[in-house]
């Protein structure tokens, strides 16, 4: 999987997870103050990019993540998928 | 939630936790039997529960160890379904005054009321959350409400668990979710009946229903906490005492 095709996966997973259009979950969107996603949608979201890639995200690494831009790149991390 | 909704009773062998098994049992639901040490006595729960109807499944769960219960949870997924109910019945009580009370008894304490309960929860969350659809009942007790001379680390336990009720229910009250907590007084069971005839008594003396309960009337309470007709009971600290700590 290369980091376009890894981002339309999330991006899509956060759109169905916060019930919001696809076309809105940009990398610079913000979760809180752009998605009005409040801390417990986020813990979801999570839930679901771990269930869906198959990865563990403990809460120190999701405190940082402001934006759709740093879940994507937490998510490559996770993977090993390069910029 | 009709007939498919699965529900995890730990400490499920004996006491209220197999009274709760049997209630719930009856409203329909698939039922498993949590136990840490009896087999033999949550197997034959698990037999009753199924001669009444219902359908139910022993399962091995040391509510202490993360590892059995993801061991635990995984299994009631894969056999009956994802639990949907949870009811945090397994407890441990050891009474003695604080400044002769051993550290390790003090941690088992914490470890099997308190902490249990949140890792339990915790595991069974995220498919509640998903579900948008959950119940988590929490058996607490009187100890909660009131201190007793010769309990601290239990009275501390459940008053922690009251709390961490209330904070769930705050949590994930806007997703279906009710966390409720039933506080029982001086009920008829394996754990209260090392107490001393004097400690019975003063008891008896306190309690207005003047008898002690019957498990049967604290599972009555958490069928009903788990429920469709439950769904505005969230947070609830409920005493189930026959009036102790009126």
């Amino acid at each position: 999987m290369d980091m376009n095709e890894l981002q339309t996966k999330v991006c899509k997973i956060l759109a169905d997870n916060l019930s919001i259009p696809e076309d809105q979950v940009t990398p610079k969107a913000r979760f809180q103050e752009d998605l009005d996603a409040d801390s417990l949608d986020l813990v979801e979201a999570v839930l679901a990019l771990e269930e869906e890639f198959g990865v563990t995200i403990p809460e120190e690494e999701m405190e940082g993540v402001r934006t759709v831009g740093q879940a994507i790149q937490l998510v490559a991390d996770k993977l090993g998928v390069a910029a | 939630m009709a007939e498919s909704t699965v529900a995890l009773v730990t400490g499920a062998s004996r006491g209220i936790g197999k009274a709760a098994v049997l209630a719930l049992g009856r409203t329909g639901l698939r039922v498993a039997v949590g136990y840490r040490s009896d087999a033999e006595g949550a197997e034959e729960i698990a037999a009753k529960a199924a001669a009444d109807g219902g359908e139910a499944l022993a399962v091995h769960v040391d509510v202490q160890l993360e590892e059995s219960i993801d061991e635990a949870f995984g299994r009631i997924e894969r056999e009956l379904g994802p639990v949907r109910v949870l009811v945090n019945n397994a407890g441990f009580t050891k009474d003695g005054l604080a400044v002769k009370y051993g550290t390790a008894t003090w941690d088992k304490t914490i470890d099997t009321n308190l902490r249990g309960p949140f890792l339990c929860s915790r595991r069974a969350l995220p498919g509640m959350l998903k579900a948008r659809w959950g119940r988590i009942v929490n058996v607490a007790s009187v100890a909660a409400i009131r201190g007793n001379a010769g309990q601290t680390a239990y009275t501390a336990s459940k008053a922690g668990l009251a709390m961490l009720t209330r904070s769930l229910a705050r949590e994930v009250g806007g997703r279906g979710i009710t966390v409720n907590a039933v506080c029982p007084g001086f009920v008829e069971t394996k754990m209260t009946e090392v107490q001393t005839e004097e400690i019975r008594r003063r008891y008896l003396d306190m309690t207005p229903a003047g008898r002690f309960g019957a498990p049967e009337e604290v599972a009555a309470v958490i069928a009903f906490l788990a429920g469709a007709e439950a769904s505005y009971v969230n947070g609830a600290v409920i005493a189930v005492d026959g009036g102790l700590s009126a």
